[in-house]
C-alpha cells in the first residue's frame, strides 16, 4: 500500500475539499451546471445537424450569407479572453493582486489579477459587441430568424443563385443560426456581467488572496466552457 | 494515497496552438479544394482538438481527480445518443 506523500501541487488550490468529489462545493456545483449546459447546447446543435443533413434541398454555403473573417476575428477574441482568464487565475494563485508591477531587468510589466481579469472582461464585451454588429448587418441585408426577408438584398441573391444561398432552406437556416449563436451570446453576456460584479465587489477591494480565490476559479471554469462551446459552434455553423 | 505534483502548463503555448488551429480551420474551409465529406471530418477533428485543449489545460481537467472528470464526461455519451438516435430515426 503506497504511503501518503505531501507535495505542493500548483493545480490543486488550498481549499477544504468536500468529501466525495474531492473539491469544494461551489466548484462541484459549477461542474454540474456545465454538465447540464452540455445537454442544453447538444439540443441546439443536434437540432441543427438533424435539420441541416435531413433536408434534401441545398443549405447556404459557408461564407455566402455569414461574414466568416469577422467571426474568425471574434473567435480569436474569445480565445484571447480564455488565456487572459487563466492568467488571472494563475496570478491570484501566486498572490498577485495588483494591476501591473515593474519587474527589474524586464521591459514588460508583470500583470496581476486586476489586469488579466480586466483584459478578459474587455475581450468578452468586444465579442458581444462584434456579434451585435454582425446581427445588425445580417438583418439589414435580409437574413432574419424566419429566413430571407422578401425584397431584401439576400432574397435577391437567393433568387439568382438558389444553391449557393440555400433559397429553399432559408427559414431553417435563420432559425437555427440565431438560436444557437443567440443563446451562446447570452452566455457570454452573463459571463461578462458576472466578472464585472466580481471585479467591483471582490477584485478591486482585494478580497481574493493566494489562500482563497475560489470565485476566480469558478467563474474561470464557466468562461472557458463558453469558449469551448464557441469553438464547436464556429466550426459547425460558419465553416461546414 | 500518493499525491502527484503538477506544474502549471504553458498557457501562452496553448493559446498559440488554438490560434494556429483556428487559422488552419478557416483556411481549409474557405480556400481549399478538399472534397466536402473529408473537409467536414477534418474540421470536426480540428474543433474537437481545440475543445480538448481548452478543457484539459484551461479548465485543468487534466489535473483533476477522475471522479470530477466523470461529472463532465457523463453527458457526452448521452449527447451522442440524443443526436444519433434522432438522425437514425430520420434515415429509417
Amino acid at each position: 500500500m503506497p504511503h501518503a506523500t505531501a507535495t505542493a501541487d500548483l493545480m490543486r488550490p488550498p481549499f477544504p475539499a468536500e468529501p466525495g468529489a474531492g473539491v469544494y462545493s461551489s466548484k462541484l456545483g459549477m461542474w454540474v451546471f456545465l454538465a447540464s449546459d452540455v445537454m442544453f447546447f447538444t439540443a441546439l446543435i443536434g437540432t441543427y445537424i438533424i435539420l441541416r443533413f435531413g433536408v434534401t434541398e441545398p443549405w447556404a454555403q459557408p461564407g455566402a450569407v455569414l461574414n466568416v473573417p469577422l467571426t474568425a476575428f471574434n473567435t480569436f477574441l474569445l480565445i484571447c479572453s480564455s488565456v487572459s482568464m487563466v492568467k488571472a487565475y494563475a496570478a491570484i494563485a501566486d498572490g498577485k493582486k495588483y494591476f501591473l508591477r515593474a519587474v527589474p531587468g524586464k521591459t514588460l510589466r508583470d500583470g496581476g489579477l486586476k489586469f488579466w481579469l480586466l483584459v478578459t472582461m474587455i475581450c468578452g464585451a468586444a465579442f458581444v459587441g462584434v456579434q451585435v454588429v454582425e446581427y445588425i448587418k445580417l438583418v439589414g441585408h435580409g437574413f432574419t430568424p424566419t429566413g430571407y426577408r422578401e425584397g431584401s438584398l439576400l432574397a435577391e441573391h437567393a433568387a439568382a443563385n438558389a444553391v449557393r444561398y440555400g433559397a429553399a432552406t432559408g427559414g431553417l437556416y435563420g432559425s437555427t443560426f440565431f438560436s444557437m449563436t443567440g443563446f451562446h451570446g447570452f452566455h457570454v453576456t452573463c459571463g461578462v456581467i458576472s466578472m464585472t460584479y466580481l471585479y467591483v465587489t471582490k477584485v478591486l477591494p482585494e478580497k481574493y488572496s493566494a489562500q482563497d480565490y475560489r470565485g476566480i476559479e469558478v467563474i474561470g471554469l464557466y468562461w472557458h466552457f463558453v469558449d469551448l462551446v464557441w469553438i464547436i459552434l464556429f466550426t459547425i455553423v460558419y465553416l461546414i | 494515497m500518493e499525491t502527484v505534483a503538477h506544474k502549471r502548463p504553458n498557457y501562452v503555448a496553448i493559446w498559440g496552438y488554438l490560434f494556429v488551429l483556428t487559422v488552419i480551420e478557416v483556411a481549409a474551409a474557405l480556400m481549399s479544394h478538399i472534397p466536402k465529406h473529408w473537409l467536414i471530418l477534418i474540421l470536426l477533428f480540428l474543433a474537437i482538438w481545440k475543445a480538448l485543449l481548452v478543457a484539459m489545460y484551461f479548465m485543468h481537467l487534466r489535473f483533476e481527480r477522475w471522479r470530477l472528470r466523470v461529472v463532465f464526461m457523463v453527458p457526452l455519451p448521452l449527447a451522442a445518443i440524443l443526436v444519433l438516435a434522432t438522425i437514425t430515426e430520420k434515415i429509417w
